[in-house]
């Protein structure tokens, strides 16, 4: 099965990657844009999808400063 | 005492540690890939882009087979010093405490900074008084320490007033485990070893670690 793992920086911790972006955006004209925050996707084909929230909580997210979404289709 | 020094790929200041360590006592490298600690007193786990940093810092060098025995190592009391990277690594084992986040400037920094010794009781501080100033060099892209949820941690070392390079959480360079035998810093103490390169302040930590009894 195909999965994708949203990891996004928890919220109430400071995001300077997302605050560059959000900076960095009406530099360009591109207006009225708030609470950028950038995350990283991962995405993986696995049998077992009951796996993926240990994986999530093992390694592919620290969740001390990130939140973990699981999308499979 | 003997220390030894794990080597990862992608490490790159296992060498001046080594050195730093045998200012003041014997010392080896460790392949991340052995299990064996070779019977040394302590380990150092260095700075540098361990597995490239990749995911995440520190995530995939927490599960490297040196680690289980650095792990097992400190959890039967062996004293464990993480320097930088090391510090991340550390934290991803759950030896210390909390994260370390990109700094707040976004910046790589690489500077010297003064950090005041709050807790000389530990055995990588033990030369040292509090309110002491040591002056090491800072240099990384991650180093923004976060407390845990429960904000306990054992503070050894906080920057200086205005000497802050990442935006840490109350200005904390350098903590310990509540047992106090497992050290992480973000200062490269490794770097600050020789009055040659501006301070000899760094070997403090090495020798405070090596009057420790074996």
């Amino acid at each position: 099965m195909r999965a994708r793992v949203l990891v996004r920086p928890k919220a109430g911790i400071l995001d300077p990657q997302g605050k560059a972006v959000e900076r960095a955006l009406p530099a360009l004209g591109f207006d009225g844009v708030q609470n950028v925050h950038v995350g990283r996707l991962i995405e993986l084909d696995v049998e077992d999808p009951g796996q993926l929230e240990a994986m999530c909580e093992k390694l592919l997210a620290n969740p001390l400063i990130e939140d973990f979404e699981i999308q499979t289709s | 005492m003997k220390f030894g020094i794990v080597r990862f790929p992608g490490s790159c200041d296992e060498v001046d540690a080594q050195l730093a360590a045998s200012r003041v006592g014997q010392a080896e490298l460790l392949w991340h890939g052995d299990r064996d600690l070779r019977g040394v007193d302590a380990v150092i786990v260095p700075g540098g882009f361990s597995y490239g940093d990749y995911l995440r810092v520190g995530a995939i060098a927490r599960f490297s087979p040196v680690m289980e025995s650095v792990i097992e190592f400190a959890r039967g009391g062996g004293p464990v010093l993480g320097i930088c990277n090391g510090f991340q690594v550390l934290c991803e084992a759950g030896l210390l405490p909390g994260a370390l986040l990109p700094t707040a400037g976004l910046r790589f920094v690489c500077r010297q900074v003064d950090c005041v010794v709050e807790d000389a009781g530990t055995p990588f501080t033990r030369d040292t008084a509090p309110g002491d100033v040591l002056s090491i060099p800072v240099k990384h892209t991650t180093g923004r320490y976060h407390r845990p949820p429960d904000g306990d941690v054992r503070v050894v070392l906080r920057y200086a007033p205005g000497h802050n390079p990442n935006g840490s959480e109350d200005d904390i360079a350098a903590i310990a485990s509540e047992a106090g035998n497992v050290f992480g810093l973000m200062p490269h103490p490794e770097h600050a070893v020789d009055p040659l390169t501006g301070s000899a302040d760094g070997l403090k930590i090495f020798s405070s670690l090596a009057a420790v009894p074996a």
